[in-house]
């Protein structure tokens, strides 16, 4: 049977696999995602393996050549076998959706950390490290407000220490994502979006947008550091050093679209230019700017919330699972 | 002057000569073969002066078995065109790393990603699905024709109309470049300015209004037109899952015309729903979008399932095991695919709660999937199967979808989800279950039912051939797409930097070449089996010694299906009928009760064209003329009550009369 | 018309003897008014739509009028009134359509039609106003999911003054003939349905709209 062949093909892709970034990522959250797939994916080996090779055995056995296999020209129901094969797939998906709805919570991006990695527990006054990212046409924008300094399409942080991005676009939706440090999230426009993650490994690893938004995407990448406390000072004083200015003037120029952007630094960053995007009041005059709307500004220091639209929109993706 | 400028502009809206891509030699070249190979169709028609042959007898057929063929053709037709934007994808990714940007700047590359998901999935499986129901589904309930047969036609043609706008969009003006749902903000008028979106918003509401009035009228056919004695748990298992699609069409694509009309309106009118400006909600467009987006997916799969039960039924010469969990599996999925669309956005960032939501009931889905696998398995159990090509469709069907199934569940684990996401391992998963599930599905039914639409069977050997290239073709094509998810690598993306990955991509670009291959052998296994057609006949009408009712009757069978309408004792009827040697009546014909042709679908179908094609272009006189000429003929049309005859007995006797003739001379 | 018979088997079959085909030609029964109502609840999915997106944006007034400023309560009133007075002569005409008496259905269809009209003109006199006060669709998704669904139910209604006359004419053409009352039911679901949407928009959008 040459379905064989077909089906080795894929083990050996797999066996391949395993080098990959996904894999064997840096960062405690991209670890248990992985966790989490292997155990899915074995789990539900469990059922297929034996499905695929039934499949293959009862084909060439009855196969119509084959005088010497049991024809039974009338049998089409046996309720035991009907409850069996009701009941494996039942059993895997219990197990399964068990591990699903406790794993989804733990590893809500929006949750603080608990832990640094799988052995050490997170210090109690550990202090995230906050980033702002802003999505734009087509590059990211990263604002430290601790550090008081701006990078485009280059991020940096500490090993071991939790990092907090807050997540939001200019105009269209892409999707943030470092796959050696964690799963991805939407950055998408008059919202914002919040991951939580800690790198455990020093090394450089490739972000992107994972999320198509339209001619610029494909040189929308970035890299991102994981450096140790000395090497971010340094890195950070470095910005400082070569940097300009990133005022709302210098703002509105660097969101008018453009394509492979080179890397830059801003030593300042004028105070409250995040909030200004994510409420589109960057320019005072502009139609939509929120604060003439009278509306409440996005809910963003201390509600460690879902998604929190600007504005109160009922909107359908919002909901707020933790109180904290 | 002026006057002039604003006439211009009332007929040709801001069509100018710029839109036509005179400078994109690709496109030129392509549109130089497409106009070739137009012009000598057309001309082959002029010459054998067909034109009148196919305007009586098929373009304004109301006959379900020729518009079912109709709907085959268009989408085989539509199928080469989006293979042709698939291998062009693979080429660009096989080639385009580092300094090599490929052949294809990136708005041409996007429009092409676009145009291959829009094709697939509205104008090849779509069209393919309603056709294969439109043959089938009513010979196989024993009914003479859909309830409504004009509608039927008239369904067609609206298909074939947003089809022909998305063809068009390849030469005049450009597709949209967003992706193919078309997510605003990306989709709005300040992104996306240009004709692109507009194409694709007019084409699918067009086809669109099509696949609904085309599932009502199938939903009633079923409901009132089953042969006597047929109860819902003695339908095929194939009607069966026809009903359940066509519930869904029905409850699925009105969300999909509302959420259109809104993002049309958001472009033309300037209203602010999806907007990233004055209150609009872009997410809301995400929702509604996969309200309507989920069910789709069971839409094109259900039918397909429905084949392989009556493939393998008929080819282990034992009745389905487990026929009614069979049932019960279908209604359970139907129901819950309705519960899954959030799936689609876990990373959207809705909280825990809705994510593990619906992530578990998107495994729940998995469990009457998994119960219909495993009643195949045990159709095969203490069968004699025999290996026609439907049946090695169902195989390597059987053997390729658990794996789809598999990585869909992993997918549906939210913090999977959130590394997986957007991912070429997504891409590999909805092509697993799409291929490997929908088009073998397709394929194992075309196979398997051909004989009976055109009375001659197709050739095994370039079958064969296709087969295997198709089912090699495929792992090789996606198997690699799996391991680059792994590595991170996100889908729609024009250029690579890192070289080590292009290994994979020359794989995954082989993999398409082969199932190129596959769909070459294919066309030849068409053309082979015509010019072989009489030694590939088939006299008995039941080629395969099937066991539903379709099989009862000649092929390809008489207009009116059936002389006399069957009367059904339980599932399987016509292996029933056999099995007590059930003689056709040879005399005492009566007439028959038949709808006639009519040309008012064809023309309203070509209206809608026009009224679409002036809408993308702002062409607002032609625009009003062409609504205003739909309104007429529509209108014209319902004045029109002579819409059937009755079929004398003595044709129906003629007819008879020259099959039985044929059966002895075959004995 | 002779009869046919199936031929039994001799020697496999129950003595039972089974029937296989019918031997006269049965009239499948009519599917139009289910196939319509089918079409009526893929319409209404249709406003469902509407109505869920006008549940998300119908408070984003984004620093524009908001429904209670721009809203006015009476003049629907008397839409309503107008409407569900339509549906009640339109239940009169089946009546008379039902008793085979053509003018008086004929008269009761134009006093449906009129009705109509008239509602079809206050509404539009309603959004004439709002658009002249500056309140017009494209400014805010307030009014844009409002004008939306309001307009496509209106659209409904123009569409159902069309379907009427066209079908007047075809009754006085051909009389009451089967094809038309079939016709007439349809149309009379099509009515009631405007209606029963038309309730869903007075209380959804405007009673609950004029609430602060």
């Amino acid at each position: 049977m040459k379905a064989f062949r077909g089906l080795l093909l894929p083990v050996a892709l797999l066996l391949a696999g395993c080098q990959t970034v996904l894999m064997s990522p840096s960062g405690d959250l991209a670890v248990q995602q992985r966790n989490l797939i292997i155990t899915s994916t074995v789990l539900m080996l469990l059922i297929i393996v034996p499905v695929i090779v039934l499949t293959l055995w009862f084909a060439w056995h009855f196969r119509a050549s084959n005088k010497k296999a049991t024809y039974d020209p009338e049998w089409d129901h046996s309720t035991i076998l009907e409850l069996l094969i009701w009941s494996a797939p039942l059993l895997i998906i219990i197990a399964l959706g068990a591990i699903t709805w406790v794993s989804t919570h733990k590893l809500d991006p929006y949750r603080p950390l608990e832990r640094i990695d799988a052995s050490r527990q997170l210090p109690a006054d550990a202090r995230p490290l906050v980033v702002d990212v802003v999505a734009l046409d087509w590059k990211w924008l990263f604002i430290y407000p601790e550090q008081g300094i701006a990078t485009v399409n280059e991020l940096a942080a500490p090993v071991d220490r939790p990092i907090q991005f807050k997540i939001t676009a200019t105009s269209v939706m892409n999707s943030f994502f470092i796959p050696a440090l964690a799963g991805q999230i939407y950055a998408m426009p008059n919202m914002e979006t919040t991951l939580q993650a800690v790198i455990n490994k020093p090394g450089e690893y490739q972000g992107f947008s994972a999320n198509y938004s339209g001619n610029g995407f494909s040189g929308m990448h970035f890299v991102f550091h994981g450096l140790d406390e000395e090497g971010f000072s340094r890195w950070v004083a470095q910005a400082k050093a070569n940097g300009g200015d990133l005022s709302r003037e210098v703002y509105v120029k660097l969101a008018e679209p453009s394509e492979n952007e080179p890397v830059k630094f801003y030593a300042t960053v004028e105070p409250g230019l995040y909030l200004a995007i994510l409420t589109h009041c960057v320019q005072p005059d502009d139609p939509s700017c929120m604060a003439h709307m009278e509306m409440k500004p996005p809910r963003t220091e201390g509600e460690a919330g879902a998604a929190a639209p600007a504005g109160d929109m009922a909107d359908m993706s919002n909901h707020h699972p933790h109180s904290d | 002057m002026l006057a002039q400028t604003d006439l211009t502009k009332l007929i040709f809206g801001r069509l100018t000569l710029e839109s036509l891509p005179l400078h994109v030699p690709i496109v030129l070249g392509t549109f130089a073969v497409v106009a070739i190979g137009a012009i000598a169709v057309l001309g082959a028609i002029t010459y054998f002066k067909l034109w009148g042959y196919l305007w009586h007898e098929w373009f304004t057929s109301i006959d379900h078995k020729r518009i079912g063929i109709m709907y085959m053709i268009l989408g085989f037709i539509m199928l080469l065109r989006g293979f042709a934007d698939a291998i062009m994808m693979r080429a660009q990714q096989a080639i385009s790393f580092g300094d090599n940007v490929g052949y294809l700047p990136p708005e041409h590359y996007d429009q092409i990603f676009t145009a291959h998901g829009v094709i697939m999935i509205f104008f090849v499986a779509m069209p393919m699905v309603t056709g294969m129901m439109n043959f089938v589904m009513p010979l196989q309930i024993g009914a003479r024709d859909v309830a409504f047969p004009f509608l039927n036609n008239f369904s067609f043609w609206m298909t074939v109309a947003g089809a022909l706008l998305v063809m068009a969009s390849l030469f005049i003006g450009e597709f949209a470049r967003t992706g193919w749902l078309a997510y605003p903000p990306l989709s709005d008028i300040v992104s996306s300015p240009d004709a692109g979106v507009d194409y694709y918003i007019w084409a699918l509401q067009i086809a669109g209004i099509g696949t609904l009035l085309s599932g009502i009228n199938l939903l009633v056919t079923i409901i009132k037109m089953r042969a006597p004695g047929m109860t819902m748990m003695k339908m095929p298992v194939f009607t069966w899952t026809a009903l359940c699609t066509n519930v869904l069409i029905v409850a699925a694509f009105p969300v999909l015309t509302a959420v259109l009309a809104l993002l049309a309106l958001d472009r033309y009118a300037g209203t602010n729903f999806f907007t990233t400006t004055l209150g609009g909600n872009a997410m809301m467009y995400v929702n509604l979008i996969w309200i309507w987006g989920h069910p789709e997916v069971y839409i094109l799969i259900l039918p397909a399932f429905g084949i392989f039960s009556e493939v393998t039924a008929t080819f282990s010469r034992k009745p389905l095991f487990g026929y009614a969990s069979m049932v019960y599996a279908t209604v359970v999925i139907t129901v819950l695919s309705y519960l899954v669309w959030l799936h689609h956005f876990f990373t959207m960032g809705s909280g825990a709660s809705v994510n593990s939501f619906f992530g578990i009931t998107t495994m729940i889905i998995s469990i009457p999937t998994g119960a219909k696998i495993f009643n195949w398995l045990f159709t095969m159990y203490r069968g004699r199967v025999e290996f026609e090509l439907p049946m090695m469709w169902t195989v390597a069907f059987m053997v390729t979808f658990v794996i789809g199934g598999m990585t869909g569940v992993l997918l549906a684990v939210p913090p999977a989800d959130f590394s997986l996401h957007n991912s070429l391992f997504l891409i590999a998963h909805f092509h697993n279950v799409i291929i490997g599930g929908v088009l073998f599905g397709l394929f194992a039914g075309i196979s398997y039912w051909f004989p009976k639409a055109f009375g001659f069977r197709l050739d095994p050997f370039w079958g064969k051939c296709s087969f295997w290239f198709w089912v090699v073709g495929f792992y090789f094509a996606f198997m690699p797409l799996y391991v680059l998810g792994l590595m991170g690598i996100t889908r729609r993306l024009s250029h690579f930097t890192d070289p080590a990955l292009q290994i994979w991509f020359v794989l995954a670009a082989f993999g398409a070449f082969l199932i190129l291959l596959g769909i070459g052998c294919m066309i030849l296994q068409f053309v082979v089996s015509f010019r072989r057609r009489e030694a590939l006949r088939d006299v008995t009408g039941d080629p395969w010694n099937g066991r539903t009712l379709e099989w009862s009757t000649s092929s390809p069978p008489p207009k009116y299906n059936f002389a006399f309408t069957p009367l059904v004792h339980d599932h399987d009827a016509w292996w029933m009928m056999k099995k007590y040697h059930y003689q056709r009546p040879l005399d005492g014909f009566v007439p028959i009760h038949m709808p006639l042709n009519t040309g008012a679908g064809i023309i309203l179908g070509g209206l809608s064209f026009i009224f679409g094609f002036a809408m993308i272009w702002y062409m607002w006189l032609v625009a009003i003329l062409s609504f205003a000429g739909i309104l007429v003929v529509a209108i014209a049309h319902t004045f029109n009550y002579h819409r059937d005859y009755y079929l004398s007995a003595d044709d129906v006797r003629r007819v008879e009369a020259s099959r039985t003739e044929l059966l002895a001379r075959h004995v | 018309m002779s009869e046919i018979s199936t031929t039994y088997p001799a020697s496999a079959g129950p003595t039972q003897p089974l029937v296989f085909h019918e031997t006269t030609e049965s009239h499948t029964p009519n599917g139009t008014l289910l196939g319509f109502w089918i079409y009526l609840m893929s319409d209404c999915l249709i406003f469902a739509c509407l109505f869920a997106v006008y549940g998300v944006l119908g408070r984003e007034y984004a620093g524009g009028p908001t429904g209670a400023e721009v809203l006015e309560l009476p003049a629907v009133a008397v839409n309503t009134a107008l409407l569900l007075l339509s549906s009640i002569t339109y239940g009169f005409a089946v009546l008379e359509m039902q008793r085979d008496r053509q003018s008086p259905m004929m008269l009761w269809l134009t006093i449906t039609g009129l009705l109509g009209a008239c509602f079809i003109t206050l509404e539009l006199r309603e959004f004439a106003h709002l658009v002249s006060i500056g309140a017009g669709p494209q400014r805010s998704a307030f009014l844009s999911s409002f004008f939306t669904l309001v307009g496509t139910h209106g659209l409904h209604v123009t569409c159902g003054i069309i379907w009427l006359i066209v079908l007047m004419s075809q009754v006085a053409k051909k009389g009451l003939i089967p094809a038309n009352k079939r016709r007439l039911m349809c149309l009379s679901m099509f009515w009631h349905f405007l209606d029963v949407v038309w309730v869903g928009v007075f209380s959804f959008v405007y009673l609950m709209g004029v609430l602060p």
